[in-house]
């Protein structure tokens, strides 16, 4: 199949970049989205130009390096999909695809497709970790604990930090984010311990840094990949309150 | 301290509860405004006097500006923060499936705002004596300015949005302090519904009455 590519090429943070459009051809249905960019960097090499540059590692949905916004979806208009497990199929022969980075003040562009998201290791340092000592891997039992929290806690656990919910928010807020990394300790006894500190610290980071405020649109919970959802945010508000 | 009271939380915390406010605020505003479809001024009359003289409705009136300021101003600083949070936009539109009336507070609010500035010179601001008119009879003021059409046009427009707004506005507020459950969440929903169409058409419907039916 044969598609028509729009991709924001951007040499630096300081630029300002533009659309790039290529007619490529060739494309086959099995390919992932990720592997048909390889083949259009392939391309692009051996016709002595420039390769796009995107952020990729496991290709499996669970690293969270990749993302993209492409025609208009973050990671994909396949909803609950990380951008590498989309795949060629979803698209039809002649379609244009537009791709862009991910957008906001928080995420500067280092180049075409990829982008810094650094910002959310700092909201991570401030305070999405257990310092007090629990001891060795204990028995399993030892610690009781609800089921409905253990399984709650390993739901907002599984948020690999991709920044779609950044990228798919009009305010550009990390609320979703934030509120799976306070939920993952806060259902937990050990987490329980210094929740108080850790939602104060990880909030006045995080704005800090500049991201926006939510205004619960839910856009995030519709492009996470891995299915966070809003009550998470419902719950790091009750956190914050709770701390003071 | 001032870090916790400016919060992003801290902020939608405060408007939150001045939105809910605000929210109790208006079936009252509509309870009175109803009294206009009696043929005699009287009732209507007395229930605005009682609104501008009562002394514990003096109390809830200062309540009242205070939520609206300050659902005004924190909700403009918000919004100034998120279009910094975004400097470049996308060029494509973003389509994330999102409720459409939550992506457009700001100006369905901003429209409302308006709108309540010209409220205020229609009848406050008689109450005042800044503009000219009899304080004591509402009822005729009311009724004289449900007889021109361009008013009327403006008002049933300005009630659409405020639809819109309450729309996501009262679930938004629950969602905001932190109350979200598996069974009450969809109720509040469809409470949300029930309200932002109930209020706005119990208020479009006086001039409906005194406009085209009388
Ligand atoms: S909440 Fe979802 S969208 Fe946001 S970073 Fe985690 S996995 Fe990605
Ligand atoms: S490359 Fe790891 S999640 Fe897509």
């Amino acid at each position: 199949m044969k598609v028509r590519l729009k991709i924001w090429r951007q040499k630096n943070s300081k630029s300002k970049g533009a659309f790039a459009t290529y007619d490529f051809d060739g494309v086959s249905p099995e390919m992932s989205f990720l592997e048909m960019l390889d083949a259009l960097n392939t391309k692009l090499v051996q016709e002595g130009r420039e390769p796009v540059a995107f952020d990729h590692d496991c290709r499996e949905g669970i690293c969270g390096s990749c993302g993209m916004y492409i025609n208009g979806y973050p990671h994909s208009p396949v909803p609950g999909i990380t951008t590498c497990h989309l795949s060629m199929r979803y698209f039809n022969d002649g379609d244009t695809i537009t791709v862009e980075p991910w957008r906001a003040k928080t995420f500067p562009v280092i180049k075409d497709l990829m982008v810094d998201r650094s910002a959310f290791d700092k909201i991570q340092v401030a305070g999405g970790f257990i310092s007090v000592n629990t001891g060795a891997a204990p028995d399993s039992n030892s610690i009781p604990c609800r089921k409905k929290h253990a399984d709650e806690a390993f739901d907002s656990a599984s948020c690999i930090g991709c920044g779609a919910c950044v990228a798919a928010c009009k305010n550009a807020s990390a609320m979703l984010f934030l509120s799976a990394k306070i939920s993952q300790l806060a259902l937990l006894p050990q987490g329980r311990i210094e929740a108080k500190e850790r939602v104060r610290e990880m909030v006045s980071v995080m704005d800090e840094l500049g991201f926006g405020n939510c205004s619960n649109t839910g856009a995030c919970e519709a492009q996470c990949p891995k299915g966070i959802k809003l009550t998470n945010i419902a719950r790091l508000n009750r956190e914050y309150y709770k701390a003071f | 301290m001032n870090k916790v009271l400016y919060s992003s939380i801290s902020k939608k915390f405060v408007m939150a509860l001045a939105g809910l406010f605000l929210l109790t605020f208006l079936p009252v505003h509509l309870a009175i405004n109803l009294m206009l479809l009696n043929d005699d001024p009287e009732p209507f009359n007395k229930a605005a006097h009682f609104m501008s003289t009562f002394p514990f409705i003096k109390v809830v009136e200062v309540v009242l500006f205070v939520a609206i300021m300050i659902h005004v101003i924190w909700g403009i600083l918000l919004q100034v923060q998120n279009w910094i949070a975004r400097p470049v936009a996308y060029k494509a539109p973003n389509r994330s499936d999102t409720s459409p009336f939550s992506r457009f507070m700001i100006w369905t609010g901003g429209s409302i705002f308006i709108f309540l500035i010209l409220h205020f010179f229609n009848f406050y601001f008689i109450k005042l004596g800044i503009v000219e008119g009899d304080p004591e009879n509402f009822y005729s003021v009311a009724h004289n300015l449900f007889k021109i059409p361009a008013y009327n046009i403006i008002y049933w427009v300005c009630f659409i949005l405020l639809g819109f707004h309450l729309h996501h506005a009262f679930y938004s507020a629950f969602q905001t302090l932190g109350l979200n459950h598996r069974i009450w969440t969809p109720v509040v929903k469809v409470m949300a519904a029930v309200y932002a169409i109930a209020i706005p058409i119990g208020f479009a419907y006086i001039p409906f009455v005194i406009w085209i039916l009388k």
